[in-house]
């Protein structure tokens, strides 16, 4: 089915099976690997991906019903060198050890600001955290970052 | 996963004629029972029919006792929505207890309510708040739809269009939620209206269904000392690796002294 998506910015229109995942498009054929697919049953966070800026699990979505809309991924963040707010809160407060959930959880953080202001708070955080699984950190680390990263994309919104 | 068509329909008569004519076909509204259910091969669709472009699915209005909420609006949308608040702050309550975040940008009202999963919550909301669940051939009482595991009123092919809830005194929900899936373990809607009360419980039977004795209990006197001591009869309840009947029963009456105390 002719498939017409926005993807990091560009433009893309391509015949896609409808049984295509949209993290089976961005992963397999696009050759977007930073998006993971960890569970492949909604339940850990690691495919999460943006959707017209809304956080989604990407391997319980079809390409196609993504059809129209601008996706984001991990890849589309940073400004050339320059690090999102987000991923820069992540490597300054070492929120990951192995790697493998960090696309999603810096995915994750970037919607709790959309929904919580930049302002959010650390329980917040861990609470709505729900919807992603890290096996290393223990969680505390990424709190602080999602924490901080929040407090930057404040300051950036206002500069 | 396995190869299937894909229907994109803009009209509800689209969407019923893609249906008719895609084989085995499917709705797909959020996808997210669906779309693991195809991966487990639990159900194999030869077509999929998307109702996310179909117009009249969407939108939530208060018309005098009832709050309507279109099929296709996401649990998302439902938690954060001022009528919804205004109207039935439980029903808000609900929504935000389902799954995750992610889950919930997804998710909706009318993919529920047709899937029926026993473990669900909105199915608890839309007995206990004597909704009415209206499709594009006609409506149903919430009495009448539910009709025990992943089984409804809705004919094949049918379409949920959206669900009228009547708008209570008071209303909550409480759930003693599975922590890696989310579903209730037991969940407990009680609803108290100037003519009664309406209790119903989701996950711990076979289907959603009404707990007569605690409707009289509390039509009486709305307090949890009113129930005080009242379980459900276990004989019907369901046992599996997560808990037993006898557990599911007790918990019941956990849950109901929870949601009185929330209403």
């Amino acid at each position: 089915m002719q498939t017409r998506l926005t993807i990091n910015g560009q433009d893309l229109s391509r015949e896609v099976a409808p049984a295509t995942l949209l993290v089976e498009l961005l992963r397999d054929e696009l050759g977007l690997t930073g998006t993971h697919i960890g569970c492949d049953t909604s339940q850990c966070g690691a495919c999460n991906v943006l959707i017209d800026g809304v956080a989604v699990k990407s391997c319980t979505l079809l390409a196609v019903q993504a059809d129209g809309k601008a996706v984001t991924t991990i890849e589309g963040l940073a400004t050339g060198d320059t690090l999102h707010p987000m991923q820069a809160a992540f490597r300054e407060a070492h929120g990951l050890q192995c790697g493998f959930c960090t696309p999603g959880m810096v995915m994750a953080g970037i919607e709790i600001v959309r929904r919580r202001g930049p302002n959010v708070d650390a329980e917040t955080i861990a609470h709505d955290l729900e919807g992603n699984l890290c096996r290393c950190t223990g969680y505390m680390n990424i709190i602080k970052a999602i924490e901080a990263g929040a407090r930057m994309m404040g300051e950036t919104a206002n500069a | 996963m396995r190869e299937f068509a894909y229907a994109r329909p803009a009209s509800l008569a689209d969407a019923a004629s893609a249906f008719a004519n895609g084989g085995e076909a499917a709705f797909i509204a959020g996808g997210h029972t669906l779309l693991p259910a195809i991966k487990s091969r639990l159900r194999m669709p030869d077509t999929l029919v998307d109702l996310a472009h179909v117009a009249g699915l969407t939108g939530i209005a208060r018309d005098g006792d009832r709050l309507w909420i279109g099929a296709m609006t996401t649990h998302a949308t439902v938690t954060g929505d001022a009528t919804v608040a205004a109207a039935i702050p439980g029903l808000a309550r609900l929504a935000a207890g389902i799954g995750d975040p992610q889950v919930r940008n997804r998710g909706t009202l009318g993919g529920v309510i047709a899937n029926n999963d026993p473990a669900a919550d909105y199915p608890a909301a839309v007995l206990a708040l004597d909704a009415i669940v209206e499709t594009d051939r006609g409506s149903y009482a919430a009495d009448d739809y539910f009709q025990g595991m992943f089984a409804t009123a809705l004919a094949d092919g049918e379409i949920v269009r959206r669900i009228g809830f009547r708008v209570p005194q008071a209303a909550a929900y409480a759930k003693f939620r599975h922590p890696a899936s989310r579903y209730a373990v037991v969940g407990v809607f009680v609803a108290r209206f100037a003519d009664g009360v309406r209790v119903a419980v989701t996950g711990a039977g076979p289907g959603v269904f009404r707990w007569a004795d605690a409707e009289a209990a509390l039509s009486t006197d709305f307090s949890a000392a009113a129930v005080k001591g009242l379980t459900l009869d276990d004989g019907d309840l369901n046992t599996d690796i997560h808990a037993s009947a006898e557990f599911r029963a007790h918990l019941a009456g956990v849950m109901l002294a929870d949601a009185i105390a929330a209403a």
